[in-house]
């Protein structure tokens, strides 16, 4: 009917979709089952049953991503998913950031991270694989609604990726595209032809972190499924204990993979976002830092569990909330609910009772299983020691959480508001309100993780103790007095207690840094199988010491001493942007910055700027790309990405902020006339010019001058308010009886002066023209930033201490089983 | 677990607490006739870009201030000054946030927040205002 449309991958993708919900729903009871039978074959055929329903599931998934990487990568309009997030000119690997640019995309993710993570279990689970695989499989069932598309008594049921343009209403408003040029008849049938491209993915997702970062995060958000279901698979088949062994590996790899998912968000903000940073506290930063908080208070009660018998009631509760908190997170992400407060969060899809259906489905049957049997769960009636290493670990375990509920409960601002109708808004300055918190957990948290280690189990000696941890005390002091010395806390603009809480928190994690890596010889004797605790909690320490001295000593550089100056609001700190103009070198900070040159990507109106720093002391010299997209597509305005140059202590961090407008090429400025006598001073927008003696040429050729012909030349000086000064010599003719003045143009100034006339009284007229066309210039925000590597280092230090301690565990698990 | 139950009822209150102040720090969302009636105190106004006004910005001369008209849902004008560069999509946004204090008849802005309708809404697309969906044919057979 409609010429041009391939029509197959779409109804292959339909019938995947469908298959993935049939064979979920398959596996999740078919696993029950298992869990339900008595009878040893009865088990074993209802658990091939499952599998085979589980493999199915996850290659119906893996089909429907490779038909949507196929139709993508072919450009298939006629697909609405295809056409809103791609175009001809994206790049193979932009190809696959388009697949999870949308709603569709990113849950196919989820449900590809989910399926692998599934197989790994089926391999590796042993007795707990019906139990857990039945909830994981319940999860793939529920998340596969999501894209199934479909409408079920008026009622949508998820948004699939294979819808076609013409079904999707965005046609319907193109009457060109209709029968009769009339939207109210049918689409015409060489519709396609006319849709020559599509509407492209976002140009700020351009780029490599786009493709790196979701199935990372993805991968994170679905790794927490797996401590959930072996928590409420154990409350649920009344096996309360004997999951701790099977779940802790899965535990460990899913706060590794949710951190480094974050951390790479964080990085992608860094280095491609204007913010200029890697957190800002956003909604939807904190929605996914929230589960990791609770996974890590999780990880640490499972462990008190394993050698005190103590707190699995808080493990069961923590991994509860660690799934249901990213489930919640989903919803506020996806539910569009956030609206003004968050910079990016997705569009509301009309998807919000299917998304608050999805938390329900979870939590309640979990709530009320807990609420039910929480008696059953074993516990120890004891009063615990303070000595013991396990009470500290578990008040580490709660400021986790604590932190967690806070900024859950900053974050929820907008739930608040549409629960109760009322219209509150984020406080002035959004960052301090969880900065000023947040610090003081830090500083707990540091010292509890810098001491715990030292304490034994059960009890500890106090001597024994004291001993130990003398020699890293006695580190931290010298250290402690190097860092006040060589680095310092410079922030003050919250007062002096926040400023010693800076103070505080960073000797604290420089204590915890030290004090790890010292257990690593002093207790683990430098095994370094067993030191995958250690290590997480040195990369821990680094980090947050990064984080604390990274944002009390980053400075902006481009502090602007040209312009006008503006009156300041109170509490103030504007100023922040620099105008380059080409070739001429402005002081920034250290730095004398020039912007030298332009140029254009290839297949997109993509600009990139080449600025040269070069250090006052002449030492130091290097060049900085920063880019930005121009009035791209035809939508005006500019989307920059910023460039870093990275030293092993620090970068220098520059964007883009603003440009002359490409498009506005015609110069309507006029000459302003002066009159003005030799020695005279007068204004221009960027300081003040000086006239000189005026110098008369008279022995002119006749044949091109005339009868009594004379060049004028009058020598300038151009005082710049930076303190520089040029000059140039005006000129201009009294040739056959005309004034042919010769305009003279000052690019740096952005200045055009002509001499005018010159009259009887010796006095000049001189016309003055600044326009901002006869310049290129780029206007950049610079930063400093200080250590910024050891917080990427340090995240990854704790991702690798976490994968240690997980090989460790799953080898313990696995040897168990094999005897 | 006496200790620690103890210290986890100290934990929820401190956190109720903080919770509770943090209420007491918030702002509002306020209309620009609102926002007049309270100078001095942060709000936070939802306005659209005047278009038929000129927007004031001069990088050469100050990239730090940029000054322009917004238009709220009530159809209230309002003078806006902002002592920063000019938001990259200022001129294609379709919703504003303007977050700052009122002041001598000008809305001084702190922060300014940019919606745009390619990243927010599907029904932009429904138009197909979009540059480079569809070519629409400029004569009538």
């Amino acid at each position: 009917m409609y010429i041009g449309e391939l029509s197959w991958p779409g109804q292959l993708g339909h019938l995947a979709a469908i298959l993935s919900l049939v064979a979920s729903a398959l596996a999740c009871f078919a696993y029950a089952q298992t869990v339900r039978s008595n009878e040893l074959t009865l088990r074993a055929s209802w658990q091939r049953i499952a599998r085979v329903g589980f493999y199915l599931q996850t290659i119906s998934v893996f089909t429907i991503f490779f038909l949507l990487l196929y139709l993508i990568h072919n450009h298939r309009f006629e697909y609405h998913y295809v056409w809103k997030h791609s175009s001809k000119s994206l790049e193979f690997k932009y190809l696959l950031a388009s697949i999870w640019e949308g709603q569709e995309g990113s849950f196919l993710l989820w449900l590809l991270a989910q399926g692998v993570l599934g197989l790994l279990l089926i391999r590796t689970a042993k007795g707990w694989e019906a139990p857990v695989m039945s909830i994981v499989s319940f999860a793939q069932f529920c998340l596969s609604t999501m894209i199934i598309g479909l409408s079920i008594l008026g009622w949508k049921l998820g948004s699939s990726p294979f819808l076609l343009l013409r079904d999707s209403g965005v046609l319907d408003g193109a009457p060109a595209l209709h029968i009769d040029f009339d939207a109210s008849q049918p689409l015409i049938p060489n519709y396609l032809e006319k849709i020559q491209d599509g509407n492209d993915l976002n140009p700020l997702l351009q780029n490599y972190w786009m493709v790196i970062h979701p199935p990372v995060l993805f991968l994170g958000f679905a790794s927490t499924l797996i401590p959930f279901a072996f928590a409420m698979g154990g409350v649920i088949t009344r096996r309360y204990t004997d999951w701790v062994k099977p779940v802790q590996p899965w535990a460990l790899f899913s706060t590794a993979v949710l951190g480094v998912g974050i951390m790479m968000g964080g990085m992608w903000a860094y280095e491609s976002l204007t913010f200029g940073g890697y957190w800002a506290w956003d909604p939807v930063e904190n929605a996914s830092l929230v589960p990791w908080l609770i996974g890590v208070a999780g990880l640490h009660t499972l462990l008190i569990y394993r050698h005190s018998g103590q707190a699995l009631r808080s493990t069961i509760v923590f991994f509860v909330l660690g799934f249901g908190f990213i489930l919640y997170s989903t919803f506020l992400t996806r539910s569009g609910i956030l609206g003004e407060t968050s910079v990016h969060a997705f569009t509301g899809e009309g998807m919000n009772l299917q998304l608050l259906a999805l938390i329900a489905v979870f939590m309640i049957p979990s709530a009320w299983f807990l609420i039910r049997r929480h008696r059953e769960i074993p516990q120890i009636q004891t009063e615990e020691n303070i000595s013991a290493r396990e009470f500290w670990m578990y008040i580490g375990s709660l400021l986790f959480f604590l932190s967690a509920i806070l900024i859950i409960g900053q974050t929820s601002l907008p739930v608040f508001n549409k629960i109760f109708g009322t219209t509150i808004a984020p406080p002035e300055d959004v960052e301090f309100s969880y900065n000023s918190v947040q610090i003081y957990i830090a500083i707990m948290l540091a010292l509890l993780t810098g001491f715990t280690y030292y304490l034994k189990y059960k009890q500890t000696g106090m001597d024994l103790f004291w001993k130990r941890i003398s020699i890293p005390l006695l580190i931290t002091l010298l250290l402690g007095i190097g860092f006040a010395w060589y680095i310092g806390i410079r922030y003050d603009q919250k007062g002096l207690g926040f400023q010693t809480a800076l103070w505080i928190a960073a000797i604290c994690s420089i204590f915890s840094l030290i004090a790890n890596a010292s257990y690593i010889w002093i207790g683990i004797k430098g095994n370094l199988a067993k030191s995958g605790g250690a290590i997480a909690h040195v990369g821990f320490a680094l980090t947050l010491l990064a984080i604390v001295v990274t944002s009390s000593n980053k400075q902006v550089i481009s502090e602007n001493n040209t312009g006008f100056l503006t009156p300041l609001g109170k509490g103030e700190n504007p100023r922040q942007n620099l105008t380059l103009v080409k070739d001429i070198p402005s002081e920034m900070g250290r730095y004398k910055v020039t912007y030298e040159q332009d140029s254009v990507h290839p297949k997109k109106k993509l600009w990139y700027y080449k600025v040269r720093f070069k250090s006052n002391d002449g030492k130091e010299e290097f060049v900085l790309y920063p880019n930005a997209f121009v009035n791209y597509k035809g939508q005006q305005g500019l989307m920059a990405n910023p460039d870093a140059k990275h030293y092993w202590d620090h970068d220098v961090f520059t964007y883009v902020t603003s440009l002359p407008d490409p498009d506005k090429k015609e110069d309507t400025t006029r000459f302003t006339s002066k009159t003005v006598m030799p020695g005279d001073t007068t204004f221009y927008s960027k300081g003040f010019i000086t006239f000189g003696q005026p110098n008369l040429i008279d022995s002119l050729p006749v044949e091109l001058f005339g009868e009594g012909g004379q060049v004028v030349e009058l020598p300038v000086s151009i005082h710049r308010r930076t303190g520089e000064t040029a000059t140039v010599t005006l000129k201009a003719a009294w040739a056959k009886k005309q004034w042919l003045p010769l305009p003279d143009t000052m690019q740096a100034e952005g200045m055009i002066m002509q001499l005018e006339e010159q009259k009887k009284d010796g006095s000049l007229v001189v016309g003055i023209k600044e326009s901002d066309t006869l310049l290129k210039y780029v206007t950049l925000k610079a930063f400093h930033y200080p250590y910024i590597q050891f917080l990427w280092f340090g995240i990854w230090l704790t991702a690798a201490g976490l994968l240690i301690s997980m090989r460790r565990r799953m080898q313990q698990w696995l040897q168990a089983n094999r005897t | 677990m006496k200790r620690t139950q103890l210290i986890l009822l100290i934990g929820i209150a401190v956190c109720i607490g903080v919770l509770l102040s943090f209420l007491k720090t918030t702002s509002t969302y306020d209309t620009v006739e609102t926002a007049r009636k309270k100078p001095g105190q942060f709000v936070h106004v939802m306005a659209k870009l005047d278009k038929s006004s000129p927007i004031q910005y001069d990088a050469l001369n100050n990239p730090n201030y940029l000054r322009f008209a917004a238009i709220d849902s009530l159809g209230q004008r309002m003078i806006v000054e902002y002592n920063n560069a000019k938001p990259e999509n200022l001129e294609m946004s379709d919703r504003l946030v303007l977050k700052g204090r009122y002041s001598d008849s000008v809305f001084l802005c702190k922060e300014i927040q940019t919606k745009c309708p390619s990243k927010y809404k599907e029904e932009e697309a429904k138009g197909l205002k979009h540059p480079g969906s569809v070519p629409l044919p400029t004569t009538q057979p």
